[in-house]
């Protein structure tokens, strides 16, 4: 795998985790409840810290010198290399656990393989994010199946949930070019097959959620290429980069 | 005249009176550490359900240490006696190292902090 | 100061010839430094005047969230982002702790939310001064959360075991906080120009609103002199502020920042700073709602607890309908 294949690759992992990260960290003060509250911001606290270590990683594949900061800091939207799914809007508490049931799905299967990574780093790195992330899943999933089963309101919400995210679904397992480098190159799981045991298991999660998935599978895609994210990232980037934007050189 | 007491019903067993419609019952959490001792009482806090209430005990109170067993124990099912001893003390993660005081490097010449 | 103006039973201290046996048994513990536990006997006036004081806390804690929270999508650095999420994170487990230590007096956290949100339960004043710049994340831990710690470390001690327990535990994660604060005010006090000028406009917009955290004298009042010998609260206010002031101001110096009081200066025969007095009647204001941010943080709260109204009854609806199942298949 080329060095500048493998770090798109790992921006991908530190991109993901940094916009969701984001994005849950929206949530600080605003939950339902303040045990959700709490939960909610150690995900966000998880998936920062796995953003620090993903994106380091990447500054040292890069060899230019640039630290997790700079790249969190100093990028604009079309260097990014997130899902789509990530940089969606929090919209309702359903919407927002459905979004990270739907990724933690993925990132959970994705993350247990690249243990095996012919990568050490990555290796390294996916075993302490695996932890984290094994009980990220434990908690939307049992978030998603309460309110999908719980009231005709919230079963009505988790299904428009579901009907609004459903086709950024697709994109985490449509594997590109670099995902099939990674892959024969022994550093990445065979997102074919990581696509197969997704939709097994979305498929009975649902069912006990009593949610109906989507007849149309159409996906957009655009994220993790860069080609075109949603309008929703630049925004995010205009709150995450502010300061060191308007300060240019600062040490904070 | 004594406090009436949702919490902690004033009989030796426990009333089983349901919690009021809408609200999430009351939890009493027991957490044991890694060192092989007893659970301990950390805290209370409100879930749904049991499960939840296992779960939200990991993220309030043990900031997801590995290794621990959580007890919860819904409150109006706590029989107790009277007046107890002095509450326990709990060593929070050593995981999230900035929530630790000695993280921050305060120079001497700021004074105690 | 977590806890404003509480009131007691207005009554002042009985002696001990005006009280019933059962309440000097009750003084003679306390005074005896013993701890009151939940269902042990207590005056009314003490369960009544505990969850005043122990709900509006709780409140501080969970309104304390926003003006901080307000910065966490904006930290500059990963770390400063992990760091202030994991301190208002930390707010929250902090009003959790509380309410339940008022939920052993009887009174459920439902119905707690429902008087701040109502506004018949207070918080503090301080929570309705806006966050305008990164530095006053500096100023807020380092002056809001160092005028809070003066008070919570001696509350450890006070007389009610659900409530001492809940500072101590708060008291130990706390005290992170105000370091962290100390330490943005650092970086920046050493940083660029604009980064200076940043952190003395944070100290300026922050310290007599921390120095109003304390409350007004209440040398006089009957309300503290009850509460005082109840043990739920134990320095007066004006004790506590002059403690801030004594330990803030060499910080300040040290930072090279100026304290925006023309005549701050040190007493040797008192060995204390003399001080100017924040303007009490902003802070009445305040107290009364005409804060800058009074209405933006009800109103942040009420919506959080509006539109969380149906995950919570979603999520208990399915522990019905489990248990029910579970029930049915036994």
């Amino acid at each position: 795998m080329e060095k500048d294949q493998l770090f798109q690759y790992l921006l991908r992992f530190g991109d993901n985790t940094l916009v969701l990260g984001h994005r849950v960290s929206e949530w600080c003060g605003h939950a339902p409840v303040l045990e959700e509250d709490i939960a909610l911001a150690n995900t966000a606290l998880d998936l920062i810290g796995q953003t620090q270590m993903w994106l380091g990683l990447a500054g040292e594949v890069e060899g230019k010198g640039r630290s997790a900061d700079d790249l969190a800091m100093l990028r604009d939207a079309w260097d990014f290399r997130n899902v789509l799914l990530v940089e969606q809007p929090n919209g309702d508490f359903g919407q927002t656990l459905m979004r990270q049931f739907l990724f933690d799905l993925w990132h959970d299967l994705v993350l247990t393989e690249l243990q095996n990574s012919a990568e050490p780093r990555i290796a390294e790195i996916a075993e302490k994010a695996s932890k984290e992330v094994r009980y990220h899943l434990e908690r939307s999933r049992d978030t998603v199946i309460g309110l999908g089963d719980g009231t005709a309101e919230s079963h009505a919400r988790m299904q428009a949930a579901l009907d609004l995210l459903y086709p950024f679904v697709g994109e985490m397992s449509a594997p590109d070019e670099i995902d099939l480098a990674a892959h024969e190159a022994g550093i990445g799981p065979d997102l074919a097959e990581i696509d197969q045991r997704y939709r097994a298991a979305l498929s009975d999660l649902m069912g006990e959620a009593t949610l109906t998935l989507p007849a149309d599978s159409f996906a957009h895609k655009g994220g993790k290429s860069g080609a075109r994210h949603s309008e929703h990232l630049g925004h995010i980037l205009t709150q995450m980069q502010w300061l060191q934007r308007a300060y240019p050189g600062a040490v904070w | 005249m004594s406090a009436p007491n949702a919490a902690y019903p004033d009989t030796p067993e426990a009333e089983d009176t349901p919690p009021k419609r809408h609200e999430w019952p009351l939890w009493e959490i027991f957490i044991r550490g890694q060192h092989g001792l007893n659970h301990r009482h950390v805290g209370s806090l409100h879930a749904p359900d049991a499960e939840m209430a296992i779960k939200n005990a990991r993220d309030v109170y043990t900031r997801r240490n590995e290794g621990v067993s959580i007890w919860a124990v819904e409150a109006r099912h706590i029989a107790a006696s009277s007046p107890s001893e002095k509450g326990p003390l709990y060593e929070p993660s050593q995981s999230k190292v900035y929530r630790h005081p000695t993280f921050f490097d305060i120079p001497e010449e700021a004074g105690h902090m | 100061m977590y806890a404003q103006m509480v009131k007691s039973t207005g009554d002042g201290v009985k002696s001990r010839d005006e009280m019933s046996d059962e309440e000097r048994a009750f003084q003679d513990r306390i005074d005896a430094d013993e701890k009151i536990e939940p269902k042990d006997w207590m005056p009314e006036g003490y369960r009544k005047t505990l969850i005043r004081q122990i709900g509006q806390h709780a409140h501080s804690e969970i309104v304390g969230q926003l003006p901080e929270g307000n910065w966490i999508t904006r930290a500059p650095t990963l770390e400063r982002k992990a760091i202030l999420l994991a301190k208002v994170q930390d707010e929250a487990g902090h009003g959790l702790y509380l309410y339940c230590a008022a939920e052993t007096l009887g009174v459920s956290r439902d119905e707690l939310t429902e008087d701040l949100l109502s506004g018949r339960m207070k918080y503090s004043s301080i929570f309705n001064y806006p966050t305008l710049t990164w530095a006053d994340m500096g100023a807020v831990g380092w002056l809001v959360d160092g005028a809070a710690i003066m008070n919570q470390v001696p509350l450890q001690r006070t007389s009610y075991g659900p409530y001492s327990r809940a500072m101590i535990r708060i008291c130990k994660e706390e005290s992170f906080h105000q370091r962290q604060g100390y330490d943005i005010m650092l970086k920046l006090a050493n940083g660029t120009g604009d980064q200076k000028r940043m952190a003395q406009d944070a100290l300026n917009r922050f310290w007599y609103p921390s120095l109003m955290m304390f409350g007004p004298s209440d040398k006089d009042s009957v309300h503290s002199a009850q509460s005082m010998a109840w043990k739920i609260k134990i320095n007066t206010n004006d004790e506590l502020r002059q403690k801030f002031v004594d330990q803030t101001v060499p910080q300040a110096e040290f930072l090279g920042l100026t304290v925006p009081d023309p005549d701050l200066k040190w007493n040797e025969e008192t060995a204390h700073y003399e001080f100017t007095e924040p303007d009490w009647s902003e802070f009445f204001d305040v107290i009364k709602g005409n804060g800058p941010c009074n209405a933006e943080r009800l109103a942040a709260r009420n919506k959080a607890w509006d539109e969380g109204a149906w995950v919570r009854d979603g999520l208990l609806a399915h522990a019905e309908k489990k248990a029910a199942r579970r029930v049915a298949a036994e």
